[in-house]
């Protein structure tokens, strides 16, 4: 039955407000792309110089010397990987534990009131760990772990190897723990999240088979939410890799090779934010060149992280 | 409610055109300086009703800035050199002075008791020195018992003003150093670790054993940090205190620096601290503002005349009387507005 022809000779109220809204939000969207490509284009076109004198040497040399304006990144690029990958690695079992407890197991009366702490947690300025990280965490680490440690070990070892450095607790293991710290409340808030969206009636179904607790979570409501902490995973990597302030605290900023854990390092961001400020030609062109590898690197995390979301999403 | 706020702000929009149309001055560049500059506009704003809105963006950013011509003038730690300043049509002068001091951790040595010369703070920094009983600074230090302690090298992570004249003297000092690593806002350092600021650098050192490092002198006095003697041009070991930093301002020679590219360090002088270093202004020859030339060197010049006072609460040296003389001089003879000359 065909609708009648003459029913709407006025076109409703307000309809002339539609296209307007429409493109204010193809505006919206575009803006998006618009500022993206503009900091790709900066990146590149200003790194450009730094790259094209250095080729190849640019990530495969650790010989950064203003003086004589030969800039190699591989100590920084190193340094990035190495603090984020621990920090991922201390972070994420701590994270899945604190999501688990407060939605399993904790009493509904306790739960609410940890969780927004978890999450104000997330919401400290960096800068704040980061001070917290010099004056608080790296004596008392010197000191009580790390001196003792490094006594402890018999010379020569492949421990001693793996710890001999400065014991001042300025190094890329100190860092990766305050790294860890700050993505912890963030990637534990998500991760709860996620776990409430599991339906009851799943987890009712594993413990009416008869399954204990940790069954019930391992087997059954971990497995549910299996993409989603991908996600939560990349996210807590993606923080990881740019955080900055707090870094560059506490790393010890060397731009060499770090030879072992409590040795100190340095990051692409706090190359950055270290030398930026003073930095003219080449100079200021290796860094941004820095700033455009830290891009492509958080870039191709977030792609790999989208790839295997949508590889699993059927699965 | 809201009508309120909106012109509460729109106010606050119109007082701000209205105070920023009273031709304020506008400057960006070096850190180092810029608590002493921010004390000057203070006073000079109530004085003259003329603000300063200076941004503390480093030197290097600084030097762009006033190439760019976004700002009046530009600040920077770094003197450039006479090639510089003619390429570009740039004339600097000295405002403040300050220097660095070497600060060290060992327990039993009091403030000023450890004596090095540049060559051996060299030796350290290269890591050729490695413990604190090493044969080169017992043989400084004939009076004191050092101790077999490993000696860590603290050194800033940051481009700064102050490793630029840190490494500079070392450079001076040691013929080693000039060779492998040379003088710079940031270099390559052989070895040590880095910490961001003079507190970074402070923090670093108070928590190590043994540890070096250096840092500004205000910052080294406010925090009462233990500081090492240093060997002078004259072979004499001084104390990094006002007078031997104005000492080596005195001592040197302005007149013969061209362009004013001239580092305080090692002056001659029986007083004078060896690693001492001006903070510059940096302004156009030529200007095509008349009133904006002005207003910049009516600034410095009345800084020169009622700053020192707040200088030296800040920890900043003065410059001595005869520096400020023949820099009004060469204003005079250097810096021209479309109608001649702006000062005075």
């Amino acid at each position: 039955m065909a609708p009648p022809k003459t029913q709407r000779l006025e076109r409703p109220r307000g309809a002339w407000a539609d296209p307007l809204f429409r493109a204010a939000c193809a505006g919206a969207a575009t803006f998006v792309l618009v500022a993206l490509s503009g900091i790709i284009i900066f990146l590149t076109v200003d790194g450009w110089p730094a790259l094209q004198k250095f080729g190849l040497g640019f990530f495969t040399s650790t010989e950064w010397n203003p003086v004589t304006d030969i800039y190699g990144a591989a100590g920084p690029i190193v340094g990035t990987l190495i603090s984020s990958a621990l920090a991922l690695a201390m972070a994420l079992p701590l994270a899945m534990g604190i999501a688990v407890f407060l939605v399993e197991f904790c009493p509904r009366a306790l739960s609410r009131p940890v969780a927004v702490a978890v999450e104000l947690l997330a919401g400290v300025p960096s800068i704040i760990y980061g001070m917290w990280g010099l004056f608080v965490l790296a004596p008392f680490f010197a000191a009580k772990i790390q001196t003792p440690l490094m006594m402890s070990v018999p010379d020569g070892s492949w421990l001693s190897k793996l710890i001999q450095g400065v014991p001042n607790g300025a190094n890329v293991f100190t860092a990766s723990l305050i790294l860890a710290l700050m993505i912890l409340p963030y990637m534990a808030a998500v991760f709860r999240e996620l776990l409430l969206t599991v339906p009851a009636q799943v987890r009712e179904s594993a413990y009416a088979l008869g399954s204990t607790p940790f069954e019930a979570i391992s087997k059954v409501v971990l497995p549910y939410v299996r993409t989603g902490s991908i996600g939560v995973i990349m996210l807590g990597l993606g923080r990881a890799l740019g955080e900055t302030m707090a870094v560059t605290f506490i790393i010890g900023n060397s731009h060499v090779f770090p030879k072992s854990l409590f040795d100190s390092g340095s990051t692409l961001a706090s190359t950055i934010a270290n030398e930026f400020q003073e930095a003219t030609g080449m100079h200021s062109a290796a860094l941004v060149a820095c700033g455009l590898v830290l891009f492509m690197i958080t870039f191709s995390v977030l792609a790999i992280a989208r790839g295997l979301l949508s590889a699993q999403r059927y699965g | 409610m809201l009508k309120q706020l909106a012109v509460a702000i729109g106010a606050t929009l119109l007082a701000g055109v209205g105070v920023a149309a009273a031709a304020d001055i506008t400057g960006a560049g070096a850190t180092f300086p810029a608590p002493v500059y921010a004390k000057w506009a203070e006073a000079y704003k109530a004085q003259t009703g003329v603000g300063l809105n200076y941004q503390a963006i480093g030197s290097g950013g600084g030097i762009k800035q006033i190439k760019a011509k976004t700002v009046e003038f530009g600040a920077s730690d770094k003197p450039l050199t006479q090639e510089d300043l003619a390429g570009a049509g740039l004339y600097q002068f000295p405002t403040v002075i300050g220097g660095v001091v070497p600060v060290f951790n060992v327990g039993g040595l009091q403030p000023g008791q450890l004596r090095l010369t540049g060559e051996v703070l060299a030796d350290i920094y290269l890591g050729k020195i490695t413990k604190w009983n090493d044969p080169a600074i017992a043989k400084l230090n004939p009076a004191v018992r050092m101790p077999a302690l490993p000696i860590t090298v603290v050194h800033r992570s940051d481009g700064s003003g102050t490793s630029f004249l840190f490494t500079t003297y070392l450079s001076w000092s040691n013929p080693t150093w000039k060779a492998k690593v040379g003088g710079s806002d940031s270099v390559q350092w052989p070895i040590g670790l880095g910490g961001k600021g003079n507190d970074g650098v402070s923090a670093f050192v108070k928590q190590t054993p043994g540890s070096i490092g250096y840092v500004e002198y205000a910052y080294a006095k406010q925090n009462r940090l233990n500081y090492a003697s240093m060997q002078n041009n004259a072979g004499q070991f001084v104390a990094p205190t006002a007078a031997n930093f104005a000492a080596a301002a005195a001592g040197a020679d302005w007149a013969h620096a061209p362009g004013n590219y001239l580092l305080l360090l090692n002056q001659p002088g029986a007083k004078a601290w060896p690693i001492t270093g001006a903070t510059f202004i940096l302004v156009y020859r030529q200007q095509s503002n008349e009133a904006s030339c002005k207003g910049v060197l009516k600034f410095f010049d009345w800084g020169y005349k009622n700053g020192d006072p707040a200088a030296v609460q800040l920890d900043y040296v003065p410059l001595p009387a005869q520096v400020k003389a023949s820099m009004r001089k060469q204003w005079a003879a250097n810096v021209r507005g479309p109608q001649g000359p702006c000062y005075p």
